[in-house]
């Protein structure tokens, strides 16, 4: 699985590198972020490009798999 | 309470915060600041006496509020994370940068949208510039532009600038310590419970719905996404409605009393620089107060920067003067940037291009 780190960075990064790994990928994808906005970020561009996100909490951080 | 997730309710949100701005100019505050972030910090530099303008000085609870409104809603729906370590002395010299090119035009993003929505066509103008800021940061993103990580530290740390805003309002409420300006726009305000209020509500509001002026352009010019820009509409909404109904509409290019000048040129290099360092910084003023807020230590570096900033424009005499009607001749006095502003606007721009393209994403962990 294609996994994207973007714990700690600022906007967009977070999205812009999800949007990468999406458009160069078909598998699943799994993304790592630490803020809240940025959860809400990357789940709502999944759910607008017809996937699905299943996000768990871990820690203070949040694990995002979009497949 | 999530507001970020529907048009609808970032619409809301934005309808709510453009209410908070229209109540605040109704009580008291300057004509077409009503709530601008780069006015008021710039209010809240002199009034601690970190430049000597007698004008603009004044401890505005409205960025307490922001800051404070941030962090309360941010730890009652556990979104509050202390983080720090993104490169915070950039962050500072991005504040600085904000701020200068926020003085050459007068007045931050909100402001800007504040003065579009009252016919200011200068506002129009310098829409322009910041647009093509704003373009050029995507531009740099899209180049691999980054300032790094940041880590989780001490939960303390991102408690220091809510705290240090609450101590600045006790000293200005309980002591004489502080200056406050006698005439000019610093001594323009609303009542002091009503603008911390009205911050508090803007401040929940704006980390709730992720307000941001230079997020909204960017995700347009970005990704085609215009959830942000939402927001702003719905401000933008509320406030023509309020300026139509009492008669401050006016369209037009030399208005006095808008604290505005037609140096039509330095608008747009003005809001470019503030674009751009928007963009570069992860957030407009506003959003970096409230970013401060909800606990990160590297926005509140870049809120010092705005401060410095402000120091320095009054200091060096960097900021822009006003259109102003002459009281004794009643002679249109055309406001205009001084040469020092000019330089710097310059020099600001060329920082923000050698920090766009100095600073790389580094793949892989770290």
């Amino acid at each position: 699985m294609k996994e994207i780190d973007a714990r700690g960075l600022s906007c967009p990064e977070p999205l812009m590198l999800t949007a990468e790994a999406l458009k160069n990928t078909d598998g699943p994808v799994r993304v790592l972020v630490s803020e809240a906005h940025q959860r809400t970020n990357v789940e709502k561009y999944a759910k607008d490009h017809g996937k699905k996100a299943t996000t768990t909490e871990k820690g203070s951080e949040f694990e995002i798999i979009i497949e | 309470m999530n507001l970020a997730d529907s048009k609808k309710k970032l619409a809301l949100a934005g309808l709510g915060c453009g209410l908070v701005a229209a109540c605040l100019a109704f009580f008291g505050n300057p004509a077409n600041m009503a709530f601008c972030i780069a006015c008021f910090v710039r209010d809240m530099a002199g009034s601690l006496g970190m430049h000597q303008a007698a004008a603009v000085q004044y401890a505005r609870p409205e960025i307490v509020g922001l800051v404070c409104g941030s962090f309360i809603i941010a730890v009652a729906t556990k979104e509050y994370r202390s983080v720090a370590g993104s490169s915070p002395l950039i962050r500072f010299v991005l504040g600085m940068v904000i701020m200068i090119g926020s003085l050459v035009f007068l007045g931050c993003p909100l402001r800007m949208v504040i003065r579009m929505s009252a016919g200011d066509l200068n506002a129009w103008v310098a829409l322009i510039g910041f647009i093509l800021g704003v373009s050029t940061g995507a531009f740099a993103l899209k180049q691999g532009f980054s300032l790094g990580r940041s880590h989780e530290t001490n939960a303390a740390s991102g408690v220091v600038l809510p705290a240090v805003m609450v101590g600045i309002l006790l000293l200005a409420v309980c002591t004489t310590l502080l200056k406050f300006s006698e005439s000019g726009p610093g001594s323009m305000h609303a009542p002091i419970l009503l603008s911390l209020g009205g911050g508090l509500i803007f401040g929940a509001l704006a980390q709730k719905s992720r307000m941001c002026f230079a997020g909204s352009i960017r995700d347009v010019v970005l990704m085609k996404n215009f959830d942000l820009l939402t927001v702003i509409i719905g401000l933008f909404a509320v406030m023509l409605v309020y300026n139509v109904a009492r008669g401050k509409f006016v369209l037009g290019f030399n208005t006095p009393g808008v604290i505005a000048h037609s140096e039509f040129l330095w608008n747009i290099l003005g809001m470019y620089a503030v674009g751009f360092a928007a963009v570069l910084a992860g957030g407009c003023p506003l959003r970096q107060l409230i970013l401060a807020g909800q606990g990160s230590s590297d926005a509140a570096v870049t809120v010092l920067g705005l401060f410095f900033g402000a120091a320095l424009c009054h200091n060096l005499g960097l900021a822009a003067s006003g259109t102003a009607l002459n009281a004794e001749t009643k002679e249109l006095v055309a406001g205009a940037v001084p040469m020092n502003g000019k330089v710097a606007c310059i020099i600001c721009i060329i920082v923000c291009f050698v920090i766009a393209f100095t600073n790389k994403r580094r793949t892989g962990k770290q």
